[in-house]
């Protein structure tokens, strides 16, 4: 799980809403996975970037530091990008998991893949 | 001096290497078997490597144990490769740890074996106790002669003649051939309505006279399978099939013994010697409830005593050893059953088999249920097999992702394989499905994908551009529930966000075209294998857009069903014919389960009751939708607006917009 993807999940844990974001993640297992860089492609990501949520995300695995918010004109901003690059695509969480800040509930993730199955209760309506 | 000094330095190297390997049994026997070695001598010592598992008899390590002193008892457990020896005193066991640790002995299959020994407290094995033959079990010994063998086993001759009427085979692991009704192994049954020419062999007929006078027998057989099994051959356990034979089941033993397993349901196994010239009787509940078969080996576990002949092979260890098995010839009678098998196994009896289809859901509690059994743990079993048929994605799904803005952010809701995921490199599309199976297989591909319920789906609102779902909403199985799963997608929209939406339509037939999925059916007729689904492959042409915007019908009138179809409601489930039109808008879709299984690989004989056979039907709930029924469920969310609705080879497809 990249962390670009940590930034768009939310819990759907029933009744918790808005609330349920961000998942607060926890990783046991990180991988670097190189991933050929695309500038405008990484421009265009920042906007859609909840942006708190990633600095606590990156905070808990220890990453290069990521601004407190998005720089000045960081569209030509090579060396911000890069770094973005790396932090919302390049970081692959293999083993952890994540845990809805609302309710408590923990989801698993495994070999890269979150597991966010919920049982019949907690989806009822 | 010189080579002294040497061959001394190599004989201890050589000492070190047995007791590293020495410490190492010791590691691995208390790790697996929870055997737990002393430092001291006691004695009794653990035989590593000395056991019946590992092919070494009681007949070749009992002297060699000897050597060193009074055995008072060589315990054996069966199919294990170490054996507990104790000596009359301890200066004996002591003296044996010394000379044997690191000893090499020839096993009965003359390979060398190394023995290594440890002390231990007491020889540590669980008595099993004495077990009961299976009820309905009979073993006759000697009930023919040696005269009567020798012409039973002449009178049948293996030859390679493919026109050899009586349908000899050789399967993986033996010969047979077949009398009277020849034995299908694709079906585990005979065909009653053609009985082979010739019957029985001649000289069976008196045989069989006898032992129905003698009441070993009631009914006199009219189907004989002959199996020879060399040494190292088998027969998988199976339950002769109750539809095929009668209760009573004869099998006699020629040439050779050889020990069967016969196992009960609840796990009790029980292993029975069958003496050369026995008859094996089997009825009742051993007949229609326990497994037989034969473990492919060359040795078996018998008991060393001679006295001993038929029945089960005991637990007492200090009584087994091991038996070379010669080449066996067994005749199996059995009566053909021309009516259906009303034994009391119900379980495991393919006459009794009830599969009850399941009903059309009346509350939402028992349309998850349905979806639950009939949608996703399908998916989860065919996933393999599912993902090998789906790798050409759709021109028009295609499409639409490419026209999206780059940078768009899209979700692919029941991403199956994730075939759309990586379609347009210009676009971060996360995908995700119910089916941890299906997901692992994107997560092998490095796509973003996680396992979620379409209807609870773990994205945040208003984080997608766009979102897709494809082959997704027919798998509902109530109005309410399609419409809650379409609430949901558009839930993850930004307001302008596109989605795109696939769901299998009821019409197969449009614009006086046939969908592919029917034509398929044409090409397939030959030897192309049939994969069911209208999801697959390629679509060849293009439909023209469906005129069906003017549809406004609510989603109550949609239950009432539209389109010609009966209503199905408080009934059971019609289950569909692949390649043919609908009949009805709530159907069962079968999935023919094809393994790896590859041409050369024989057909497993009798087929034990697995559910995982490649050749295994499984069927999942659709809702096909009729013309309109889409935009209708669509329009009944107030914040969307329809872009295009159209016909797409047999699916009926919407792309809308969020206000």
């Amino acid at each position: 799980m990249k962390l670009l993807t940590h930034n768009l999940l939310s819990s759907h844990v029933r009744g918790v809403g808005p609330r349920g974001f961000p998942l607060r993640l926890q990783a046991t297992e990180v991988r670097i996975n190189p991933v050929e860089f695309n500038p405008d492609f990484v421009a265009r990501m920042i906007p859609k970037v909840e942006w708190a949520a990633l600095l606590e995300a990156a905070d808990t695995l220890h990453l290069v530091e990521v601004p407190k918010e998005p720089t000045e004109g960081y569209v030509n901003d090579e060396t911000f990008l890069r770094k973005m690059h790396h932090v919302l695509l390049e970081v692959d969480v293999l083993e952890g998991t994540l845990q809805c800040p609302e309710s408590g509930r923990v989801f698993p993730i495994s070999r890269g893949i979150p597991n966010m199955l919920l049982n019949d209760e907690e989806t009822e309506t | 001096m010189d080579t002294n000094h040497q061959s001394n330095i190599k004989l201890s190297k050589t000492k070190k290497k047995f007791l590293r390997k020495q410490i190492k049994a010791r590691n691995t026997l208390l790790r697996h078997e929870g055997i737990e070695a002393v430092s001291y001598a006691t004695q009794s010592l653990v035989v590593a490597n000395g056991g019946l598992g590992n092919s070494v008899s009681r007949k070749q390590l009992l002297p060699v144990l000897e050597k060193c002193g009074l055995v008072e008892a060589l315990l054996m457990p069966p199919n294990k490769p170490y054996s507990f020896v104790r000596y009359t005193t301890t200066e004996e066991s002591r003296k044996a740890y010394v000379t044997l640790n690191g000893k090499e002995i020839v096993d009965d299959l003359g390979q060398k074996i190394i023995l290594y020994l440890n002390f231990v407290e007491k020889a540590q094995w669980k008595e099993m106790g004495l077990q009961p033959l299976p009820p309905g079990l009979m073993v006759v010994e000697e009930i023919i002669s040696s005269e009567d063998e020798k012409m039973l086993l002449e009178s049948i001759i293996w030859t390679e003649d493919t026109d050899n009427q009586n349908f000899q085979k050789s399967l993986k692991h033996r010969r047979v051939k077949h009398f009277g009704y020849e034995f299908h192994y694709e079906n585990n049954n005979v065909d009653k309505d053609k009985p082979l020419p010739g019957g029985l062999p001649d000289i069976c007929d008196s045989i069989l006279e006898k032992w129905l006078k003698k009441g070993y027998i009631k009914h006199k057989p009219d189907q004989l399978t002959v199996n020879q099994y060399e040494p190292g051959h088998g027969i998988p356990p199976h339950i002769d099939t109750h539809s095929a034979f009668e209760d009573e089941i004869v099998s006699l033993s020629l040439g050779s013994e050889i020990v069967m397993d016969f196992k009960h349901p609840d796990g009790v196994t029980v292993q029975v010697m069958l003496p050369r010239r026995s008859l094996l009787v089997m009825t009742g509940e051993s007949r229609y409830l326990w497994t037989h078969g034969i473990t492919p080996r060359k040795f078996d576990t018998v008991q060393a005593s001679e006295h001993y002949k038929s029945g089960i092979i005991t637990s007492d260890i200090g009584d087994l050893t091991l038996n070379k098995r010669g080449i066996r010839t067994s005749f199996t009678f059995r009566k053909v059953r021309h009516t259906p098998c009303n034994c009391s196994y119900s379980s495991v009896c393919d006459s009794q088999r009830k599969e009850t289809p399941p009903s059309f859901p009346e509350s939402d509690k028992e349309a998850s249920q349905l979806e639950q059994e009939y949608v996703h743990r399908v998916y989860e079993e065919i996933a393999g097999h599912f993902s090998s048929t789906r790798h050409t994605p759709w021109p028009r799904i295609v499409e639409f992702l490419k026209a999206l803005p780059s940078g768009s952010i899209v979700a692919d809701i029941g991403c199956g394989n994730g075939k759309y995921l990586g379609i347009n490199k210009e676009l971060y599309m996360i995908g995700c499905d119910r089916s941890q199976s299906l997901v692992d297989i994107c997560r092998e591909k490095q796509l973003q994908a996680f396992v979620c319920d379409a209807l609870a789906i773990p994205v945040r609102s208003g984080s997608c551009d766009a979102c897709i779902s494809i082959a997704v909403i027919h798998h509902f199985s109530t109005a309410g529930r399609r419409v809650a799963a379409l609430q949901e997608l558009v839930r993850l929209l930004r307001p302008g966000g596109k989605a795109l939406i696939y769901v299998w339509a009821m019409e197969q037939e449009y614009n006086n075209q046939k969908s592919k999925y029917l034509k398929e059916n044409r090409i397939s007729q030959g030897k192309k294998e049939i994969s069911d689904t209208s999801m697959q492959g390629q679509l060849v042409e293009q439909m023209p857009d469906a005129n069906s915007q003017d549809s406004a019908a609510s989603v109550p009138s949609i239950q009432e069903g539209g389109c010609n179809s009966r209503k199905v409601t408080n009934s059971e489930l019609p289950i569909h014919t692949n390649r043919t039109t609908f009949h009805s808008q709530d159907v069962l879709v079968p999935w023919h389960l094809k393994g790896n299984l590859g041409k050369d690989k024989p057909v497993e004989p009798f087929g034990p009751i697995r559910s995982h056979d490649p050749g295994s039907v499984f069927h999942r709930y659709y809702h096909v939708f009729c013309d309109g029924e889409l935009e209708a469920a669509c329009q009944t969310l107030s914040n969307v607006s329809i872009l295009q609705s159209y016909y797409d080879q047999g699916n009926w497809c919407v792309i809308l917009q969020k206000i």
